[in-house]
């Protein structure tokens, strides 16, 4: 697979979820979902396979994956049952601090 | 990352909700989607490089954004107010495109070499009836999303750019996905030319409230819409907020009792004090948002939240009242410094010209390319400073600061302490040619009906409360002052006005 750059869109090889890449400015990156490697929008994907345990947990859409070091961040565009992670490394969900809106 | 995306999250995700009411008409948002995919591929069949709209709030607006999105070409929105030549200087430079617009306008600027044209009402039919298509768009971070002409007070209107990345990481940054209740609703009264207007679009479309248009603004039809849609949120430019608070005001009314109206953001101009105090009055229970920004910085930089506006109001405390005429803090994803003309960042509470960073700010035009410097800060040519808590107050454009015998006196510092009188309506003060000091400070001024004021009381008190530097040596009482319509001060034509008196 070509590598992987903000604005890219991206999708689970085992679940639904679909993602686009939000900053992705650590070395060696390996984006995987619900443990495998996740595949471009055109690849065969959601292939329903069972999920390790280590990496069900889900993701939501709307919200904002992270490494701890903020090196990557991912944003869910369609939810699934597979977690988010680096490697083996299970990315964690984004805070954001609520803001009024403005417009 | 393309702002379309953002669009089809909430068609997924909540396809059947309202999206957009006009009238009594409405399109859910995978109505909206479906319409947006087939202008795309209207607009990709076309081979047109961009789309333009020259129109007034309509379903058109929202299609034809997402629509030139999805096709990968610049959605360009003109401003409808201008004269024909202008439109027409525009359109040119713009081609080839396709225009949507008025029925009126469709005749008159059909024939242009390069512009194709479809009437909006044919152009909302053909797209919110049209079969529904799954399509891929490109995903290019770096493509144009929006050119927009900004007002060009001085020479030739500069087209700013706009990038997808700007915009999408503005609502990233800013907006929680699907946060806003099923019954919400805000009234878009921006007009589409206007940064505000397009992130209102792609704000509440990715917040999913609903949006009700309101394409002709007036105090009571502004009031009667927030009734009858129920609407829950809604931004304002202060001449607007000036309108809605003196209707009120005439018709007797202490209180307002409008239950669903929760929040109130205003911001794109300066807000007088008297307006908003007036307005924390009127709706006690509605939350008050001060935002500002630039069409260079993808709408709002810095926010004044509704507790702060409580709590200034509330304080005796000088510091934390005077908050209510500051524009907030940062928000968290974007940067503000101040510089001195050398390009030194100054400390808290000293004047200076504002630069701004973030993903969301572009500084970018068609015809000089990205003005950012080479840390990425675009110096914006407003200028303010900030105080010791980080709040940011404005003090006009760098370019209307009044140079007198070698002293920078800032026009703000001066309409502010003159509208804090009660016998005072508006207030502008610009520099006026002088042989003595190269400018003088003069200002035009806006009683209220019934007040009698002298210039030598007006002089005395600048004097007293400031220094006398800072004395208009001229004043003029005028009708009203010229604003724009959303509310920018026309600050030039005042200086003209001024010094011809």
């Amino acid at each position: 697979m070509a590598d992987i750059k903000p604005g890219m869109r991206l999708k689970s090889a085992v679940c639904a979820t679909e993602i686009m890449v939000v900053k992705a400015t650590a070395d060696n990156l390996d984006i995987r979902c619900g443990g495998e490697a996740v595949v471009e929008m055109a690849a065969e994907g959601n292939s329903g396979a069972d999920i390790p345990a280590a990496f069900t947990g889900g993701t939501q859409v709307g919200k904002r994956y992270v490494n701890e070091e903020e090196s990557i961040e991912i944003l869910c565009t369609k939810a699934g049952e597979g977690a988010l992670s680096q490697g083996d490394t299970v990315l964690g969900l984004k805070e954001s601090k609520a803001l009024p809106s403005s417009d | 990352m393309n702002t379309l995306m953002l669009l089809q999250m909430a068609a997924e995700a909540m396809g059947d909700r309202v999206a957009i009411t006009n009238k009594d008409k409405s399109l859910s948002y995978q109505q909206l989607y479906n319409s947006a995919l087939a202008a795309a591929k209207v607009i990709t069949d076309s081979n047109c490089e961009y789309v333009a709209v020259l129109d007034i709030s309509s379903f058109a607006v929202p299609i034809a954004m997402f629509g030139a999105a999805g096709a990968g070409v610049p959605y360009v929105p003109i401003n409808y107010r201008l004269t024909e030549d202008e439109i027409e200087q525009l359109l040119a430079r713009v081609t080839p495109a396709l225009l949507i617009t008025d029925t009126e306008k469709a005749n008159r600027h059909g024939d242009n070499t390069g512009t194709s044209v479809i009437e909006r009402e044919q152009f909302i039919k053909q797209m919110t009836e049209a079969d529904a298509i799954d399509t891929e768009f490109p995903m290019d971070p770096d493509q144009i999303a929006v050119q927009l002409f900004t007002s060009g007070t001085t020479g030739r209107p500069k087209a700013a750019v706009l990038r997808h990345n700007n915009l999408v990481s503005y609502i990233l940054g800013s907006v929680e996905f699907m946060s806003a209740d099923e019954d919400d609703a805000a009234i878009v009264t921006v007009p589409p030319y206007h940064v505000a207007g397009i992130s209102a679009l792609i704000s509440s479309v990715y917040s999913g409230r609903r949006m009700a248009l309101l394409p002709d603004f007036s105090a009571e039809a502004w009031l009667e819409l927030a009734n009858r849609e129920k609407i829950s949120n809604a931004f304002i430019v202060p001449t607007m907020l000036t309108r809605v608070i003196d209707h009120l005001v005439e018709q007797g009314i202490e209180q307002v009792d409008m239950p669903h109206l929760k929040a109130l953001a205003y911001g794109g101009g300066k807000m007088p004090a008297r307006v908003i105090e007036a307005a924390l009055k009127l709706f006690p229970d509605v939350n008050f948002t001060n935002a500002y920004g630039l069409t260079e910085t993808s709408s709002t930089i810095t926010v004044l939240g509704y507790e702060e506006h409580r709590e200034a109001i509330a304080s005796t405390d000088p510091a934390i009242r005077k908050r209510l005429t500051s524009v907030g803090i940062p928000l968290p994803t974007v940067e503000i410094e101040i510089r001195d003309p050398e390009g030194s960042v100054l400390p808290a509470n000293e004047a200076g010209e504002i630069y701004v960073r973030g993903e969301q700010v572009s500084g970018e035009y068609v015809e000089k390319g990205s003005t950012l410097d080479a840390e990425g800060w675009f110096p914006t040519r407003d200028a303010g400073y900030l105080d010791d808590a980080g709040y940011l107050y404005l003090e006009g454009r760098a370019d209307d600061v009044i140079v007198r015998g070698g002293e920078n006196i800032s026009p703000g510092e001066i309409e502010d302490l003159l509208l804090t009188r009660d016998d005072l309506l508006d207030a502008a003060v610009v520099g006026i040619p002088s042989d003595q000091w190269g400018e003088a400070v003069a200002a035009a001024i806006v009683t209220k009906p019934d007040a009698s004021v002298s210039v030598e009381e007006l002089q005395d008190f600048v004097r007293t409360e400031l220094r006398s530097s800072r004395v208009p040596e001229k004043i003029e009482f005028v009708a009203e002052l010229p604003y724009n319509e959303t509310g920018k001060l026309l600050r030039r034509m005042v200086k003209v006005q001024l010094a011809d008196a």
